[in-house]
């Protein structure tokens, strides 16, 4: 293998992280969801750093989090159509909340102050070790499996719901597994990124692939070349250029190529 | 000195009022705390919150650029929500063709970007790890008596605004095209008031931390409107929340060694709660 090492795990990672939030990101512009994406993300944070200050794997607090409020999001969103201003109220408090645990983790562990913070908000991709690159890897392509699978009817019932349920197409169970396959990509995205950039890496490529083509497949392809690519290029830049951390790089060529897509 | 809360009121008042810091952390909360609600009211009635939320994360950046410049924080927040103010105001004039869908895929990118930019300029300035926590989440430490009296300046300027263009602001808010008809004009309120916005946030900033803007600028107002359809009572019982919100999570913040952050934000979403059960209550 050319690549080994931290490198070579963080490419892995990285690369099967960012085919599935391009995949993903494609569904969540699609479906006007970035604001969903948005949530999941500082659960996510929520999560892991409740984990931390029980002492669990980052991991559990992460997926168990981000998978259970999916869950939340997707029962309640059909009955409570809920304002902007419930979404900014409780965003903000699953952050004062995920302070909270940075708090009662930093009164636990003397010296740890500040990097457990910058690691989950701002990502750590070069610090996986092979075990969890392989993780990561795995369950992004089972992700990205479980969305393909669903994916036709997924498409159909995007676009067009009222005609998808009158085909028997099951929308709310569809919505629901597209939340919950969400929340997976977030916890995924949360080990490369960050949970604060993640929603760059669904929103950026996936924004620049509907721009350039209508095409569904074409534009899901596309999605997954950007964040792929973006993801190569920062993750080359922050190994090459010392001070400039991965995550901050990544999505830097992300929003990069979004904005060049809206200035042509 | 160990603060402990006696819950006899007068005695953890004047323990509260015993350091400095604390007063001034309290003075600069009390003044942000009034504007913020205010802004922030006409912010939901405007249906704005959104472009708040992306002003609060070009604060981040600016701080960072300002940190590594060697400038006063405060002059990288007001730089940078200026200039979030101005970019937001020219997407929307570019957003009339686009869909809503890409809308927000252009909200979220600039966010995360901003995000992203404000981290690869911190870690370039090398502080990252002990001004990270209380950039993001607020801090009561470290307000300045100099920016206790720049936050009530801005205060000021931003007040003395929103009273001037108060009536047609809030004309052109309800009701944008009749207000048009009647000549006042929209569109230059619409760039004054995202301006104002972005002082305004970036004041915020300040006291709450990048990431907790919204229990300041958005609970108040958001609590407010669902207690009563009144504009004046409304507007003044915003600000009456903002004040409470503030005081209580610097307090416990004070008593307990946590950040402020939490006990604010969970002060909100639980007035809000109750607010909204109380609403839903059948009116006698």
């Amino acid at each position: 293998m050319p690549f080994s090492g931290f490198l070579g795990n963080a490419l892995l990672a990285g690369s099967c992280i960012a085919l599935l939030s391009g995949l993903i990101g494609w569904f969540v512009v699609l479906r006007g969801q970035v604001f969903a994406g948005d949530a999941l993300s500082h659960v996510a944070f929520t999560g892991a750093l409740a984990a931390a200050a029980a002492g669990l794997d980052l991991r559990v607090g992460l997926f168990a989090a981000t998978v259970l409020v999916a869950l939340l999001l997707g029962v309640l969103g059909e009955r409570a159509r809920s304002d902007d201003v419930t979404i900014g109220i409780v965003f903000v408090w699953t952050l004062g909340l995920g302070v909270l645990f940075l708090d009662l983790f930093n009164s636990g562990a003397a010296g740890a102050n500040g990097t457990i913070a910058a690691r989950t908000l701002f990502g750590s991709i070069f610090g996986l070790t092979a075990g969890e690159a392989r993780l990561a890897a795995l369950l992004a392509a089972g992700t990205a499996v479980a969305l393909l699978a669903i994916g036709r009817p997924l498409l159909f019932a995007s676009i067009d719901p009222p005609l998808a349920a009158a085909s028997r197409v099951p929308v709310r169970a569809l919505g629901l597994a597209f939340l919950v396959l969400l929340g997976l990509d977030a916890a995924e995205a949360t080990q490369a990124v960050g949970a604060l950039l993640l929603l760059g890496l669904l929103a950026a490529p996936a924004g620049a692939a509907h721009r350039l083509t209508a095409n569904p497949y074409r534009g899901m392809a596309l999605a997954m070349a950007i964040a792929l690519l973006s993801t190569w290029i920062g993750l080359a830049l922050s190994y090459w250029i010392s001070g400039i951390p991965p995550g901050s790089a990544v999505i830097g060529v992300a929003v990069a190529f979004y904005a060049l897509t809206i200035a042509i | 000195m160990n603060p402990r809360l006696t819950f006899d009121v007068p005695s953890d008042v004047h323990q509260l009022l015993s350091y400095p810091f604390m007063v001034n952390a309290l003075e600069a909360a009390s003044v942000v705390a009034v504007m913020a609600a205010v802004v922030g009211w006409f912010m939901v009635l405007r249906g704005e919150t959104f472009a708040g939320h992306t002003l609060s994360m070009m604060s981040f950046p600016g701080a960072a650029a300002a940190a590594l410049a060697g400038l006063p924080l405060a002059a990288g927040y007001f730089a940078f929500c200026a200039l979030g103010a101005v970019i937001i105001a020219g997407a929307a004039e570019l957003g009339g063709a686009a869909r809503q869908a890409q809308r927000s895929a252009v909200i979220g990118a600039v966010g995360a970007g901003a995000l992203a930019a404000g981290y690869l300029l911190l870690s370039l300035y090398g502080g990252v790890l002990e001004s990270l926590e209380s950039l993001l989440f607020g801090s009561i430490l470290g307000v300045t008596r100099g920016e206790v009296l720049t936050l009530a300046l801005v205060a000021l300027g931003v007040m003395a605004f929103l009273a001037v263009v108060a009536r047609p602001l809030f004309f052109a808010s309800v009701d944008g095209p009749l207000a048009r008809a009647s000549r006042v004009p929209v569109r230059a309120l619409a760039v004054a008031f995202l301006l104002v916005l972005g002082l305004a946030v970036a004041a915020t900033v300040q006291i709450t931390g990048v990431l907790l803007v919204f229990a300041l600028l958005v609970a108040p107002a958001g609590i407010a409107r669902e207690l009563t359809p009144r504009i004046g009572v409304s507007l003044a019982l915003s600000v009456l929340i903002g004040l409470l919100i503030a005081w209580v999570g610097l307090g416990l913040s004070y008593f307990t060694n946590y950040s402020p952050g939490f006990f604010s934000t969970t002060l909100a979403i639980v007035l809000f709660a109750l607010a909204r059960a109380a609403r839903s209550l059948p009116v006698r």
